[in-house]
């Protein structure tokens, strides 16, 4: 089928019209647009020497940076792993009340602007704020703390594990589930050792894809970061510091290692994912 | 109840359900719905009166105006990328169509600080390009040309995501006969595939207005955040913030968090629609 799909490819004759204007424009736009933008940071960087680059990607400050900004993405990642779980299983397999209006909240975080999330969070959690208020007086402070840090990164990137494992969950067949419980499976075990080998690769996917997008936020945290410089500044926040100072080449040598954390991690979630659908699906890709 | 009986599936016991169903909307309201109903609450909470002066006052409505034109000049040129890519990638086999795909998901990996330094790099004074602009007196950074250029690198992947897995699975066959049978490509553009994806064009568009309204990691990088110049709504809203105008800030969020709720609202309205044709069918 592959092969079959391959050759087909470098067949002259092909049926459909605009192949020559789709290609066209795509390749332009993603050129302009994706590409050449890049060209503007290798620059920058090719002006540092290694020594250089070496030192500021290194520096304390910076290094602390990298600690908050994983530590906070890795905690609202796994958080998001279990909350998001109960919620695709909520809204798959139960049927109540206000079901639609859950499910349609679930989009929230990424049609919500991020700068109004920022600041809807800091204020809801500061001290005087309807979160704080109740929170502080029980000794935990979210406001101007990592807690807080991660609180945003959780609230931006839900979505992900729920639509992620939402379909997966929905195409179960019924069967799966009656296996288990004929053979006298307790619920827990029967979820454990029957439904969770089915949903974990969208599992990991998605909190995969949730760690990702936590670790280049920006928006949404720095209102309720504090962003004290050595702890709760978060690497984003870096890059944007060393723009307002005009330190063009700290800014791209930091970016430079965002970038490649960030795209390597999507990679590795492409091929990892791959893989299993392949193995699932007898190599249809 | 004995389990034996008619489908019994897991976690369907009463108690179980009960507490999981508790539990996830407990959870969502806390968590989603709390702040969503906190913005409005800021916004008003000096009464309308003071929304409304918050909401006309000139910086204000000069930063929704241009946040209004950038993204209408955002969404035609996305719509014509989306669909040209859409086409390439679904209609035809070709060596590289994978890594097409894949490239369209930069703007989604990249931290949206990182895509305005980028910009800003080659367009600003020192950069390649914007250096040879700078001595034909053009100026794209700190200006509404940088923010466009940025608005669209954060929100281009949107329409050819939703088009693609819908155009994949509907298959060619029908285009390919309507060209058998004599049609130009514009009219079979026009007359078999659009009817196919409408639905799914509407909603990239409507994804792509949402985030190109919203989008500030980037754009603060390369606006400059001049009132009344360049400040966009999420720029203006920030600003307001930091000079403690707290009610202020939130009349602009309120309008963003209005602009968020429509684009919920689309979105269930397009699924009940394609839930209710599969049904039909």
């Amino acid at each position: 089928m592959i092969t079959l799909a391959l050759r087909a490819g470098s067949s002259p004759r092909r049926v459909l019209p605009g192949f020559g204007l789709s290609l066209g424009v795509s390749l332009l736009f993603v050129s302009l647009v994706l590409l050449l933008p890049m060209t503007g940071l290798f620059g920058q960087l090719a002006d540092l020497s290694l020594a250089q680059y070496w030192a500021i990607i290194t520096d304390g400050r910076v290094v602390a940076s990298y600690t908050v900004t994983m530590g906070a993405a890795a905690v609202a990642a796994i958080v998001n792993a279990a909350f998001g779980l109960l919620l695709a299983w909520v809204l798959v397999r139960y049927e109540f009340p206000g079901r639609r209006l859950l499910d349609a909240l679930m989009d929230l975080p990424f049609a919500l602007p991020t700068a109004v999330a920022g600041i809807t969070l800091a204020t809801l959690y500061s001290s005087n704020g309807w979160m704080g208020r109740l929170l502080e007086p029980l000794g935990l402070q979210v406001a101007y703390t990592w807690v807080g840090i991660a609180l945003a990164m959780a609230f931006t990137s839900i979505p992900f594990v729920v639509r992620t494992v939402q379909p997966v969950l929905e195409d179960l067949p019924v069967e799966v589930d009656e296996a288990a419980l004929t053979l006298g499976a307790s619920d827990g075990t029967a979820f454990r050792r029957v439904i969770l080998p089915h949903l974990w690769p969208a599992l990991v996917t998605g909190t995969g894809l949730a760690f990702v997008r936590s670790l280049g936020e920006f928006g949404a945290i720095i209102f309720i970061a504090g962003n004290m410089p050595y702890e709760t500044e978060i690497t984003a926040l870096m890059i944007f510091v060393k723009l307002q100072e005009y330190d063009y080449a700290g800014a791209s040598a930091i970016a430079s290692v965002v970038l490649f954390v960030s795209l390597a991690l999507l990679l590795a979630i492409n091929l990892w994912q791959g893989r299993f659908i392949k193995r699932l699906h007898g190599g249809m890709g | 109840m004995s389990r034996l009986e008619g489908t019994q599936r897991i976690g369907d016991a009463p108690r179980v359900r009960r507490l999981l169903v508790i539990a996830a909307v407990a959870l969502s309201a806390l968590f989603l719905l709390l702040p969503l109903v906190a913005i409005f609450a800021q916004a008003f909470a000096q009464g309308a009166g003071v929304f409304w002066t918050n909401v006309t006052n000139s910086y204000t409505r000069s930063a929704i105006g241009l946040t209004l034109f950038i993204t209408v000049l955002t969404i035609p040129v996305n719509l014509v990328f989306g669909v040209m890519l859409a086409w390439l990638v679904t209609r035809f086999r070709f060596p590289g169509r994978r890594i097409l795909q894949t490239l369209i998901d930069i703007p989604f990996a990249v931290s949206p600080v990182v895509a305005g330094l980028v910009y800003l790099l080659l367009y600003g004074r020192n950069g390649w390009i914007g250096g040879w602009l700078d001595t034909h007196d053009i100026q794209l950074m700190f200006a509404w040309p940088g923010i466009l250029m940025v608005t669209i690198f954060v929100t281009c992947p949107f329409v050819a995501r939703e088009l693609i897995p819908l155009m994949q699975a509907q298959g060619s066959r029908d285009e390919e006969a309507a060209v058998t049978l004599g049609a130009s490509g514009w009219t079979l553009f026009r007359r078999v595939t659009l009817p196919n994806i409408r639905w799914a064009l509407l909603y990239g568009v409507i994804l792509t207005n949402a985030r190109a309204v919203g989008e500030f990691g980037a754009v603060s990088v390369v606006s400059g955040a001049i009132r009344g110049q360049t400040n966009t709504l999420p720029l203006h809203l920030e600003q307001l913030y930091q000079d403690y105008n707290t009610v202020g800030a939130f009349a602009s969020a309120a309008l963003l968090a209005l602009i968020a709720l429509l684009t919920l609202a689309a979105k269930a309205g397009l699924e009940w629609r394609a839930a209710r044709q599969e049904a039909s069918t």
